[in-house]
């Protein structure tokens, strides 16, 4: 799926991501962005305006735990669906996600990413962090029945 | 119909109102080609597509771009018709060019990037969100006199 050049560069750019800032930010965006999404999360307590959002330590705490997940896949580059299958099917199974909110969540990180890394966020490094969040998504969906 | 509050209207038109259009546009349309590749379909007669660099670099593919966040911005003067305003491109993107739906979609997600690289923290999660409604009721305008 990706090169090894891709895959370097990846490695490289994630490896200065501060995965808890991050990955509350990306679950917090999700949120805002795509509000349906907060439907999951009613036991979070205040979501109501962006800033309570983006504040919620609930939300920061399990966006960084989603993240950490996610740095634990670009371990597994080269099987995906291998490394996401319990959490694939805990999502189908237990929690009742669908699947497209893997597709925004995995958007969501690529703007954060974006946002963070400026202009050395490069249309080659964009295009290979699409090609994993969409993996990534994929395997989250693989399990599904 | 998508139905902008005055806040998302005004985090639209504020940070519009400092894109440099022609550089965004060209970046916006080359990084769609170097992202989602098999766009390159649409434009084979813009010459060397060949890498990320050639893409960025084609005159061909910033000039269209320019073109089309133009017409993009023509859409923020009008957020409450982008159907309205988009019907005539809507009708040449099915009946001429033949182009599928989704990658305008696609699209308006790169724009999205593009902003988030140049805004950094200015791009808030409200001005994201308030983007991200303009830039799917954008695809949907374009999608809406397709047959």
């Amino acid at each position: 799926m990706l090169t090894a050049e891709e895959k370097t560069s990846v490695t490289a750019l994630f490896g200065k991501v501060k995965v808890d800032e991050v990955g509350g930010e990306a679950l917090g965006r999700l949120l805002v962005v795509y509000p349906w999404t907060q439907r999951f999360f009613e036991h979070f307590g205040d979501l109501s305006t962006a800033d309570a959002v983006m504040g919620n330590p609930q939300v920061k705490a399990h966006g960084k735990k989603v993240l950490e997940s996610f740095s634990d896949g670009l371990k597994h580059l080269d099987d995906l669906k291998g490394a996401f299958a319990k959490l694939s099917e805990l999502h189908c199974d237990k929690l009742h996600v669908d699947p497209e909110n893997f597709r925004l969540l995995g958007n969501v990180l690529v703007v954060v990413l974006a946002r963070r890394f400026g202009g050395e966020f490069t249309p080659e490094l964009q295009a290979s962090f699409q090609k994993v969040v969409t993996g990534v998504a994929n395997a989250l969906a693989h399990r599904y029945h | 119909m998508v139905h902008f509050t005055a806040e998302e209207k005004a985090a639209i038109t504020g940070l519009w109102a400092k894109v440099n259009v022609e550089e965004a546009g060209g970046e916006a349309l080359g990084r769609l080609l170097v992202v989602y590749p098999w766009t390159q379909r649409f434009f084979d007669s813009f010459g060397n597509l060949s890498s990320a660099s050639a893409i960025m670099g084609n005159p061909k593919v910033k000039a269209h771009g320019k073109k089309v966040l133009t017409s993009f911005g023509e859409a923020i003067k009008n957020l409450d018709n982008l159907k309205g305003a988009f019907a005539k491109l809507s009708e040449l993107h099915c009946d001429k060019l033949h182009v599928d739906p989704e990658n305008f979609r696609l699209l308006g997600n790169v724009i999205v990037i593009i902003l988030a690289t140049h805004f950094g923290r200015e791009f808030t999660p409200d001005v994201q969100a308030a983007w991200q409604k303009l830039v799917s009721g954008v695809a949907t305008a374009l999608a809406h006199k397709y047959h």
